[in-house]
């Protein structure tokens, strides 16, 4: 069981978040390939260390933020508020 | 037996190996049994230590069933002898030592059924193969489906599976009860059962044999196994744009296309450098971390999946049971323990802990599908690692860079796709042509656009 720090709520049971997955820029729609648009889609660097990654406090605030967790351990270190919309549109 | 290799192998590298480990890897037979069992002679070792070759023709990344049986069938298949088999712990100590041994090919496309079809070919006949006992016990599977939906997708699963000629029905709750007693097939559960596709060629085998079966038929071919040798890097050279990633489609991180990917020239491991022409990734959880050291791009990302093992009762459950709305799986072993297995983790992680809300949401929902096991007692939980692709089907074959293969992106079907792996992997390694039983799941597939959704035919939701 590991707790996430909710930068609203404080520390929380993970149960209570979602995962949206590790932060991967959102090409520019206006010039981006086919090619970029399916590396955004399918390919994440799945690192075995620290990750940056988006987060989703379901059973809280509903709110997103962004933390970095070392993905061996599940430590995290740095947490980051988001707007209620995440830049990049809506989480997967 | 793990053990004593495992400890042998480590002082390998330092001291020759000794004369009766060079020995000829001998036949069991009742002759030997008798030999063994009622003389005082001891058993000898089932595979051989060896010393590591600077240079090998192929060198196999990952011990597990899927390494072993590729270096296996390179060998018996197409004389091709001159392999190693890197593991960076002991053989068998990942995903092929933490599945949960459940054996089907009711899949839901054309190309997965025809594939797992023929895993579960060669698994029927492993034993009189390999001349080691690997407990393949075929007792039928049953994957309940609790709504309209999955019912749906089981009547789509088992059209395909029968237009394959793979024996898959969908059967009602009467049947379902009668094939396993001790379910509670009433109306007044939360998730009442609706009905199941049954599945009579699926089964369970015992996992670790089957490791140990392929690593000892490997090496009585010659193949050399060698544990605890990490690879820490792969050599590849004629790289036109050294030190960048490559995609699925062969462009770098930049998005320029490269003209060379480069070909493979050898590994770096922990106890040195192996020269090989050819390397090919067989490992499961951190496949992506060594296809990242080739500079190859794979769709992939890591989740745990757990399970647990109960102390062992007398034999009651005949079949594999599987529900997807509870997100569980059970199968009694031959010795009486129910295996438990679940959904992967909500998270990627590349840790093997167990989690306390695993094992509770596991006891609730195994007792809510066999209300009669609430005084049974858990032994132990476990973890392993799945390397999850956005269709969850395999990433096999070719890559951008020549003679790099892979063989990864197993999510949860890995073990049972072991022998058929095996062999289709050694075919397109010595034959230079990639087999039309794993056409479909290439690397290219992503930047075509040619996925195989294999999700409807997860055991439990992922």
């Amino acid at each position: 069981m590991i707790e996430l720090p909710c930068p609203w709520c404080g520390p929380r049971n993970v149960t209570e978040f979602r995962y949206s997955g590790e932060v991967t820029p959102r090409p520019d729609p206006a010039t981006a390939t086919p090619e970029e648009w399916r590396d955004y889609l399918y390919l994440r660097r799945n690192l075995r260390g620290w990750v940056e990654e988006t987060w989703y406090h379901g059973a809280g605030c509903r709110r997103f933020f962004r933390v970095e967790r070392e993905t061996e351990s599940n430590d995290v270190r740095s947490v980051v508020r988001l707007p209620a919309e995440p830049a990049g549109g809506r989480a997967r | 037996m793990i053990a004593d290799n495992d400890r042998n192998g480590s002082t390998n590298g330092r001291r020759r190996a000794s004369k009766a480990s060079q020995k000829k890897v001998p036949k069991y037979s009742a002759f030997s049994l008798l030999k063994h069992g009622v003389g005082s002679t001891e058993w000898p070792r089932a595979w051989r230590n060896h010393e590591m070759r600077p240079s090998y023709d192929v060198v196999i990344v990952g011990g597990g069933v899927h390494g072993l049986a590729t270096a296996y069938y390179l060998a018996a298949n197409h004389g091709i002898r001159n392999v190693a088999v890197l593991d960076k712990g002991y053989l068998g100590g990942g995903g092929s030592g933490r599945n949960t041994a459940i054996l089907r090919s009711n899949y839901l496309t054309p190309e997965g059924v025809r594939f797992y079809d023929r895993s579960l070919e060669l698994y029927r006949h492993l034993a009189a193969d390999l001349n080691f006992n690997v407990m393949f016990s075929r007792r039928g599977h049953l994957t309940l489906a609790h709504n309209d939906s999955s019912l749906r997708t089981m009547r789509w699963r088992a059209e395909v599976n029968k237009h394959v000629g793979v024996d898959s029905e969908v059967i009602d709750p009467s049947q379902v009860k009668e094939l396993v007693p001790h379910l509670d097939t009433s109306e007044s559960t939360r998730y009442p059962i609706l009905g199941a596709l049954y599945h009579p060629p699926g089964g369970i085998i015992r996992h670790d044999a089957v490791v140990w079966g392929y690593a000892r038929a490997a090496d009585a071919h010659g193949v050399h196994l060698h544990q605890k040798t990490e690879v820490t890097g792969i050599d590849v050279a004629g790289r036109s744009d050294s030190g960048a990633r490559i995609d699925t489609a062969g462009r770098s991180d930049s998005g320029a296309r490269i003209d060379t990917a480069g070909r493979v020239v050898g590994v770096q491991t922990n106890r040195g450098r192996i020269a090989a022409p050819i390397v090919v990734n067989c490992t499961a959880g951190w496949s992506s971390t060594i296809s990242d050291m080739a500079g190859v791009r794979t769709p992939i990302q890591t989740f745990p999946l757990q399970a647990a093992v109960t102390e062992p009762v007398r034999p009651f459950l005949h079949a594999v049971v599987v529900s997807g709305t509870l997100h569980v799986y059970v199968s009694q072993t031959d010795r009486g323990e129910l295996v438990f297995g679940a959904s992967v983790d909500p998270f990627t992680s590349y840790s093997m802990r167990g989690s306390l809300e695993f094992v509770e949401g596991l006891a609730g929902h195994v007792l809510e599908l066999m209300p009669a096991l609430s005084k049974v007692r858990l032994l132990r939980q476990w973890a392993g690692l799945c390397d999850m692709t956005p269709d969850y089907s395999p990433i096999m074959g070719e890559t951008p860079v020549e003679g790099f293969y892979v063989d990864v992106g197993w999510g949860t079907y890995g073990f049972k796709a072991g022998p058929v792996s095996g062999e289709a992997m050694a075919e397109a390694i010595a034959t230079g042509r990639t087999p039309e039983i794993i056409e479909a799941f290439g690397l290219d597939r992503f930047s075509k656009g040619e996925l195989v959704g294999e999700k409807g035919a997860a055991a439990v939701g992922h």
